[in-house]
């Protein structure tokens, strides 16, 4: 293996139709983004899974770290407050 | 860490794989997770890749536009499917360009069916109706695997690969409907690709090594000679439908476990090809790694291109 640069790694972002996000689909290898959006047609669209394709260089990408997922879920799981069925309302109130 | 902490995330991590919770990239998992994966995922990858190159073969020649549009469009997914496959196996940590060394150096393995010749067009039939076939078996299980990414790649495949096996279905109904000279071809590509076809399920239960710990992570749900039972059971009617004939003396209908019995497998072959000595292992090899050379030019000459571009970009930016 040489020491020259390869060509760097990008993830894809699909949106399967208008109304939907685009959602995370795989990545793959290229040069550029043209070159990226270009592949990721060829690589994740051959069906029409989409309308719309989003790419971004791997490297630009901050992800949370699983070991920290205690400090960073679990403060939410003891706020039932923020939920609807928290609250106690007479029968009587049909829909609220 | 100490050994007690490993041995206690060992087993929570097992525990989390009985709970049927998927495990992805960034999760700690035991060092042998991580190296059997990144083995049987490339594996499956390079398999795809070095598929191509069989029924590449015969993509000029196809009989019909409509023959050859199919085939096209059947290597192009395999194409993709090796991608999607590489690509999930590089969320474990090894880089592309480390599991292509390890395909060319041939310290990586692919499936050995695909060191057999496509020396007749029925071999595009029998590949899609029964190699297909074979890798649909083994694979729809893999969409419930324990690695998210893993999985994810595999619903794709699975999705796709419906129409692989339907095309070679057809070719082979046509020829066994046409001329005799095409019936022959037909049932000479059944009598070729039929012993191959059961030896890719793997190795019996009782010489397959990684079995027991693969069930564990649901990197296999059904042992080879269960999915060999079935692949049997699904593919004999089928060959009957299109009057061809299995070529096994001893096959026959057993009743009592509503199933087929069927004759011994020659495994010195499957273990000789698997080693090297199949009729096409070396042509095979030099194909991928004589494309993977030629295009060097082409990948320097667009990344030297993307690096001008940016800094013609950058330069107009100040």
């Amino acid at each position: 293996m040489s020491n020259k640069k390869n060509w760097p790694l990008w993830e894809i972002f699909v949106r399967s139709k208008n109304g939907l996000e685009h959602r995370h689909f795989g990545s793959l290898h290229a040069a550029d983004a043209d070159m990226a959006l270009e592949n990721a047609r060829d690589v994740y669209t051959r069906r029409n899974e989409g309308v719309s394709i989003w790419v971004v260089e791997s490297k630009h990408i901050t992800a949370s770290n699983p070991e920290n997922n205690g400090e960073l879920f679990e403060p939410a799981q003891d706020k039932v407050y923020r939920h609807p069925t928290f609250y106690d309302l007479p029968d009587e109130v049909k829909h609220m | 860490m100490s050994e007690e902490q490993i041995k206690n995330l060992e087993k929570q991590f097992e525990e989390r794989i009985a709970r049927d919770e998927k495990i992805e990239p960034k999760d700690w998992m035991p060092e042998k997770y991580r190296k059997t994966h990144i083995r049987q995922m490339s594996q499956h990858a390079h398999s795809e890749i070095v598929g191509m190159l069989p029924e590449g073969n015969w993509i000029t020649r196809a009989p019909s536009l409509r023959r050859k549009v199919a085939l096209l469009a059947k290597v192009q997914d395999e194409a993709g499917h090796g991608l999607y496959l590489y690509s999930a196996t590089e969320t474990l940590g090894v880089s592309r360009d480390e599991l292509y060394e390890q395909l060319h150096s041939g310290k990586a393995k692919y499936s050995s069916i695909f060191n057999y010749p496509t020396i007749t067009w029925a071999d595009m039939g029998a590949i899609g109706w029964l190699v297909d076939g074979a890798a649909i078996i083994n694979q729809v299980p893999l969409c419930n695997t324990s690695y998210g990414p893993y999985a994810r790649a595999m619903i794709r495949v699975c999705k796709e690969e419906s129409f692989h096996q339907r095309q070679g279905y057809e070719i082979m109904m046509k020829l066994a409907k046409g001329t005799p000279e095409q019936k022959e071809m037909a049932q000479d590509a059944l009598n070729r690709w039929w012993w191959p076809s059961l030896m890719m399920l793997g190795p019996t239960d009782d010489v397959s090594v990684h079995t027991e710990q693969s069930m564990k992570w649901k990197l296999k749900r059904k042992s080879n000679d269960d999915l060999r039972q079935q692949f049997i059971d699904q593919t004999v009617p089928q060959a009957d439908l299109i009057g061809l004939t299995i070529p096994d003396p001893d096959l026959k209908w057993n009743e009592e476990r509503q199933s087929y019995d069927f004759g011994e497998i020659d495994w010195d072959e499957f273990w000789q090809v698997v080693k090297g000595h199949g009729p096409c292992n070396k042509e095979r090899m030099k194909a991928r790694v004589g494309a993977w050379e030629r295009g060097e030019w082409v990948r320097d000459a667009a990344m030297a291109h993307a690096e001008k571009k940016q800094k013609r970009q950058e330069k107009q930016a100040v």
